[in-house]
């Protein structure tokens, strides 16, 4: 008897919820060519009028549809469209939090200071109704990444249709991420001090407490490795260079105290989040190989004195001077605003870099960045058919209209929990 | 050592005066009554009044005389001044000499204080008119040694603590004496300020405008309990009724506060005294209008140390100019013909006064004006004609100087307070400068002597080869003490005669007692001094202009009003024309004169638009830029708070959002209680002060909120009711029920106590008051519309309103707006269901729809977030567009000004470079009331005049640096941003 009214309670669950996730798509078992569109292959250049072909998740065919070639299975006439890989969120915390406010739903940071033996993966909420509603707006991948602490964790790159961490997950723990100490500091006000940033004394400190745990990880790998010291062993990659490290600091000072102190270290592998100030010191980054993930633009200048068009500009500013630049989401809103990373490229388009340059960072650069453009990032054969179909240039939010995505070659929904109520709430309305 | 003398001749000068009755065991009665003539000074009887070679008669603590030709009575001592001077001494208007801040209560205080602690008193604990200090004071010796130095013979003191705080003492920097003589005025002033008291925890105020309407409610209540109407007794509020008649002397932090305390002050027709903060420089013209007196510190900041160029970035320009506009402060502050006086209040140490103050007349400050802000002025602040002038009769304060008090080089001698004698500086200190051929040792030495008066001292070289040694000089004393390779020799002895021969005893390395002498070999040169001296005065100093507001991008002179004619412009009207392609539009006298093809004018500066697209200018429902406070948080109800008191103009917001084509902009209240405070619809004309950025005959707005920010559901500590969806119901219905009785009174004709917060509530059940409401979830919102529709108002606008789509229906039907986010969600668990088709949902079942910002970036791109309710829910352009124009200006009820392109309207108009919804959009010309505001290339020569102005500020510190003056380290203000759940803290 019990059973069954859990099992009728289920059911009318099942049935009655309608704020499910979307299923994740099946498999791709029958090409398909994607004809007419102006595709936009994330790498710089454009085909007008171009021919897509891909299948069982790969992409066969890239050209222009003029190409007397068979066009294999189900045929889109995208004529007038675009079509664009898809776009990549870097350094982002998707399925990791759901509600911002809600503190059971938060999963984004350990306590302790080195972490680098946490990872963000295994916290993946797949089923995130925040994750659905990237799909709408073109953003189909996102490398997850946990906060907080020194040395904060792991990373891996997700791609967004999955059942589960394990299915969505298309590079595991490809890079630790730490978060470099200030050298500025303010003063705590509820203790009466002046709220100002002023130079922090303690700063060499917190750099060579840095500085001396990887020392001491070092000594420990090259040593007999007992007792075990997990957080050590999760070192290991970084110093084979399999691994990269990818350090969220701002500051010219910073930047550079970063850079040299872990290359000294034999961690050469680096990348550098946020960069503010990185336009000063671009010799050191383009020397060295070390790419800059910049921060969403619309966020305010850090200076009174800075250009109103500061973040917009900086992007401009990177590229020009040799260094890749991706785009990374961390501050505030972070996971919902992710949606909006197709707008952060066109920001950057409307104020300096070309639409294609624009594009690269979440595409081709970011791919980059992480350690994937050898699969996917760009329309190119062989690599992964993760791409989407828009209805007009997909940097603006006047013409993101997106009808069609797949992610792997899978047909993927672009339903969410919001079209869900918008067609729940629109047809009340009009039914009466 | 010095110092130690210095206290010694203070404590020596005098023996203890004692009051006349007062029994004493101190042998026979021997009464001091000596007259002291002091005679062949320069005078200054008051600062406009010298007499050269005079004579001042002094007798029992006061001036019997002062003139050319003063009868000197027998029995007289007479003192002979040649070639000194001879001041009234200064007043400290402004101090808390001699009591000391309470301390804040100690325990732990998790819980919101939301009572006063206090009884018999009023209902706020930081009104503390009856707070009489005299319980509390205690002679500060040191410190009035201090300020004694300094040239000071009387302190205006009080209790610095609360918001109102009682009265002040007067007391007279007489250390030989007791209270019984020094304290002059019990009750020399009332004091205020916005600072909350450290006694208490109570939490309100908790902002800048709390505060503001907390005294307009203590006003309104003193004078209903003058009339003998409260109930119960309140001894603050009598208090303030006793000190109603004394100068009311009010302390502020900055420019803007100066401006907002003497607005409230004439609102209830006291013209408060106001404690200004030495920036006044930076609104002078508003500030001169506010008649007020000042009272002015000048604690200068020292220049940053921009040696590291990493470190100097983070200082910004207004405060590098600020660093170097500072000393000019008092200059500017005289030119515009303000009253002020004097004050040490700020200063670290008081012994810098005379160096800021000589600064600040180097900077052009007339020394007669510094004179009598030291003392005719605040003597006639606290009405007192017996302190600061040498008229017969007044208290014999008087210094003593070798010359002119504000030259560097001038020597205070001797300070007399109420006729006691302070050495400063012994006057009678000869002069025994020069170089001598000193015998000793058997040695013939070479002393030489440089210096002035006491600090004169002495240097020794052998041949060529300097010695070690060291110099001492007092009372015609010196000693020398030499080191010759560790022998060492002490030697003392005593100046003979005016010819300044020395003569003594050497004492060398093994105790051996010989003769020493010293006499005079030639005259010194003053050569090089002289010319160092050249070299000081003939410094110029440069004073970089001030900018409106005194930052980055300020603007130096306003923009004119012109006439602009824009020709073959793509017109996005807002109005039933929609688009007009190819078209001119004429501004005119700051209004929209004309929209047609071919379009001329005369007189208007000509715009090519072609390829460009005009809009009207962007108005944003709900901001929170430009106000230097948002919450009042500390009771469920801050109706009686309005943003308009807080205005701030010179947030650099407000020009960010221009370079983004917003114009106009309600800045509301935040979202910390269920009946916030009241708007301030602005227009962002950046660079004019806070009132003229209001709109004028502005509509009248109110905040209200539902949800989880009113509940306190992500506070530790959340006490408050209420605490539930529930309880937020009955709040609004207890307030309105009692706001309805309180009409009732109001009109019955009896007497009824005046309740600013009631008389707003009444405000919004007449219609006279729009009420624009935080919402987000179906429930709260329908059940406030319940609520409106029982009590008979009705609710003009729901702003964030995420759910408004569920009840749309009733929202068209209850006839109000919504003004939402165009996609934020999942940032709190009331947004869960939050979706961007709302704005179209809403749209399409009938309501008015705006999108707002609520966030000072979004402000500034809220064309970008009208092109979403396109994308999402699949508005027309036209629609979408007027979502940031003409449907926010309708629910501001600004539309007749605002919000489209139409002829009679204000001319608030954007140039973009592209279609105005697209990402690729940039604004080039941001134009207000026909004043362009923006403009982005005068935006790229800004960033260049930046770049220039700073490099040159650094270069101006660089040298400071150099040149051994003072640095501190650099840094950086902090950022304000303001959300609808800011809570700001008032300090204490």
């Amino acid at each position: 008897m019990m059973k069954k009214i859990i099992y009728s309670l289920l059911f009318f669950y099942l049935i009655g919820n309608i704020n499910a996730q979307q299923t994740p798509a099946n498999k791709q078992t029958t090409p398909f060519s994607i004809e007419g569109a102006t595709a936009h292959l994330g790498n710089g250049t454009v085909i007008e009028n171009s021919l897509i072909m891909f299948n069982e998740g790969k992409i066969t065919f890239v050209g222009s549809a003029m190409m007397k070639i068979a066009r294999q299975g189900t045929i889109i006439n995208a004529k007038g469209k675009h079509i664009y890989p898809g776009f990549i969120a870097a350094n982002a915390t998707l399925g990791l939090v759901e509600i911002d406010a809600v503190k059971a739903s938060d999963d984004q940071r350990e306590i302790g200071i080195m972490n680098p033996h946490i990872r963000s993966l295994i916290a993946y909420n797949a089923e995130s109704k925040i994750i659905e509603s990237m799909r709408p707006n073109g953003v189909l991948m996102a490398q997850i990444t946990p906060r907080g602490g020194t040395i904060s964790g792991t990373s891996s790159v997700t791609q967004l249709d999955a059942w589960n961490w394990e299915d969505a997950a298309i590079k595991k723990d490809g890079a630790i991420h730490m978060n470099w100490p200030s050298s500025f500091t303010s003063g705590r006000w509820w203790l009466g001090e002046d709220p100002a940033l002023k130079p922090d004394k303690n700063y060499p400190k917190n750099v060579n407490r840095i500085i001396s745990y990887f020392s001491d990880a070092k000594v420990y790998l090259a040593g007999n490795k007992t007792p075990k010291n997990l957080p050590f062993e999760a070192t290991k990659e970084l110093f084979d260079g399999n691994q990269k490290l990818f350090i969220h600091v701002s500051g010219e000072k910073e930047i550079t105290d970063a850079i040299t102190e872990m290359k000294k270290l034999g961690i050469n592998n680096l990348v550098i989040v946020h960069g503010v100030g990185a336009e000063n010191i671009s010799e050191l980054l383009v020397s060295n190989n070390v790419p800059v993930i910049l921060d969403r633009p619309h966020r305010n200048p850090n200076s009174e004195d800075d250009a109103y068009d500061y973040t917009y500009t900086i992007a401009k500013t990177l590229t020009d001077k040799g260094i890749l630049v991706g785009l990374g989401m961390e501050g505030q809103m972070e996971r919902m605003n992710s949606r909006n990373l197709p707008f952060y490229a066109g920001t950057f388009a409307a104020h300096g870099l070309s639409k294609e340059d624009a594009l690269k960072l979440i595409t081709h650069n970011n791919a980059k960045i992480l350690g994937i453009l050898d699969f996917t990032g760009t329309l190119e054969v062989g690599k992964d058919a993760t791409l989407f179909i828009s209805e007009g240039d997909a940097l603006d939010m006047r013409t993101n209209i997106i009808t069609k995505a797949f992610i792997q070659g899978r047909d993927i929904s672009l339903e969410t929990h919001q079209t869900t109520l918008w067609k729940r709430y629109a047809n009340k309305y009009k039914a009466k | 050592m010095r110092k130690l003398l210095l206290l010694f001749s203070l404590m020596l000068a005098f023996s203890m005066q004692s009051q006349d009755y007062f029994p004493t065991d101190a042998g026979v009665k021997t009464t001091a009554n000596t007259m002291v003539a002091f005679k062949n000074a320069t005078i200054y009887i008051t600062p406009e009044k010298v007499i050269k070679k005079g004579t001042l008669l002094i007798k029992d603590g006061k001036v019997l005389d002062a003139g050319k030709s003063v009868k000197i009575p027998d029995g007289t001592k007479i003192v002979d001044l040649s070639g000194k001077t001879i001041y009234p001494s200064f007043i400290d208007i402004y101090s808390d000499f001699g009591i000391a801040k309470p301390k804040r209560p100690s325990g732990n205080f998790r819980r919101t204080q939301y009572e006063a602690s206090r009884e018999g008193y009023y209902w706020n604990d930081h009104i503390r008119p009856d707070v009489n200090p005299l319980k509390d004071f205690s002679f500060d010796s040191k410190k009035a040694t201090e300020l004694l130095k300094a040239g000071f013979g009387a302190v205006n003191t009080h209790m610095n603590d609360g918001i109102i705080r009682g009265n002040g003492l007067l007391i007279a920097l007489n250390s030989n004496s007791s209270d019984g003589y020094r304290i002059l005025d019990t009750k020399s002033a009332q004091y205020l300020s916005f600072s909350k008291s450290a006694t208490s925890r109570q939490a309100y105020p908790s902002s800048r405008m709390g505060a503001m309407a907390l005294l307009r409610q203590v006003y309104n209540d003193a004078a209903w309990y003058a009339k003998g109407n409260m109930k119960n007794k309140d001894l603050a509020l009598e208090a303030l009724n006793n000190n109603k008649n004394l100068v009311q002397i009010f302390e502020t932090g900055n420019h803007l506060d100066a401006l907002r305390a003497d607005k409230v002050g004439d609102e209830f027709g006291i013209q408060y005294t106001i404690v200004g903060s030495g920036d006044e420089f930076e609104r002078i013209n508003d500030i001169k209008a506010t008649n007020a007196t000042f009272i002015i510190p000048i604690n200068f900041r020292n220049a940053y140390d921009v040696s590291n160029p990493l470190l100097a970035n983070q200082v910004s320009l207004g405060d590098m100019r600020k660093w170097n506009q500072e000393p000019a402060n008092l200059k500017m502050l005289s030119d515009n013909n303000v009253n002020f006086a004097l004050t040490t209040h700020k200063l670290k140490s008081i012994g810098s006064f005379h160096k800021n103050l000589q600064k600040a007349i180097k900077y052009g400050f007339d020394k007669e004006k510094a004179l009598a802000s030291l003392t005719t002025i605040p003597a006639n602040i606290i009405g007192n004609n017996k302190l600061g002038n040498l008229n017969e009769g007044s208290f014999a304060n008087f210094i003593i100087t070798s010359g002119d008090v504000f030259d560097s080089k001038t020597t205070i001698y001797e300070n007399w307070v109420q006729g006691n004698k302070n050495v400063i500086s012994d006057m009678d200190i000869r002069d025994i400068t020069g170089t001598y051929n000193l015998s000793a040792n058997n040695k013939n030495y070479t002393l030489t002597i440089t210096g002035k008066g006491a600090k004169q001292n002495g240097t020794v070289t052998l041949g060529d080869k300097k010695i070690n040694s060291k110099f001492s000089f007092s009372d015609d004393w010196i000693a020398i003490n030499l080191n010759e390779d560790g022998n060492y020799t002490r030697l003392v002895g005593k100046i003979m005669n005016a010819a300044n021969v020395i003569q003594g005893t050497a004492y060398d390395n093994s105790g051996n007692e010989s003769y020493f002498s010293a006499a005079k070999m030639v005259k010194k040169s003053p050569k090089k001094e002289k010319n160092k001296d050249k070299k000081e005065s003939d410094t110029t100093y440069e004073v970089v202009p001030v900018s409106y507001p005194n930052i980055g991008f300020g603007n130096y002179v306003q923009p004119e009003q012109k006439n602009i004619l824009i020709k073959n412009v793509t017109v996005w009207t807002s109005e039933n024309e929609g688009i007009l392609e190819n078209t001119d539009v004429l501004l005119k006298d700051g209004k929209i004169a004309e929209i047609g093809k071919n379009l001329r004018a005369r007189n208007a500066t000509e715009i090519d638009g072609t390829g460009k697209h005009l809009t009207a200018g962007i108005v944003d429902e709900h901001s929170h830029i430009a106000a230097s406070a948002i919450n009042e948080g500390a009771q469920n109800s801050s109706a009686e708070v309005t943003i308009e008191d807080v205005v701030d103009p010179t947030d650099i917001n407000i020009y960010r959002n221009l370079s983004g084509g917003t114009t106009s902009a309600q800045i509301l209240h935040g979202s910390a209680n269920p009946i916030g405070g009241r708007s301030a619809i602005i227009k962002l004309k950046w660079g004019e002060n806070a009132d003229a950025m209001i709109y004028n005959n502005s509509p009248k707005f109110i905040k209200f909120a539902l949800g989880e920010n009113v509940k306190q559901s992500r506070s530790s500590n959340g006490t408050r009711f209420p605490q539930s969806r529930m309880g937020v119901e009955q709040m609004f219905t207890d307030y309105f029920t009692r706001a309805k009785e309180y009409e009732a009174l109001k009109k019955s004709g009896n007497p009824y106590r005046k309740d600013v917060e009631m008389e707003t509530l009444v405000e919004i059940l007449n219609g006279e008051r729009f009420i624009s409401c935080h919402s987000y979830v179906q429930s709260e919102i329908n059940m406030l519309m319940k609520v409106a529709d029982k009590m008979g108002f009705k609710i003009n606008t729901f702003t964030h309103i995420l759910e408004g789509y569920k009840v749309a229906d009733k929202m068209a039907e209850h006839g109000v707006g919504g003004s939402t986010f165009s996609d934020w969600w999942a940032y709190k668990y009331e947004v869960n269901d939050a979706i961007p088709y709302n704005a179209a949902i809403m749209h399409n079942a009938g309501v008015l729809v705006a999108i707002n910002s609520d966030d000072r970036e979004m402000s500034r791109r809220l064309n970008q977030e009208a092109a979403k309710t396109v994308k999402y829910g699949g508005m027309s352009e036209l629609e979408a567009w007027k979502m940031v124009t003409i449907n926010p200006a309708k629910l501001l009820h600004i539309d007749d000004r605002a919000g489209s392109i139409k002829v009679g309207k204000d001319a608030d108009v954007v140039l973009w470079n592209n279609h105005p919804m697209s990402i690729y959009a940039k604004v080039e010309k941001t134009i207000v009331d026909g004043k362009v505001y923006f403009d982005s290339e005068i935006d790229n020569q800004k960033r260049l005049a930046i770049k220039a102005e700073k490099s040159k500020l650094i270069n101006m510190m660089l040298k400071e640096k150099m040149g051994g003056g003072k640095t501190q380290t650099p840094m950086k203000r902090k950022d304000r941003n303001f959300h609808c759940d800011t809570l700001e803290e008032l300090k204490s």
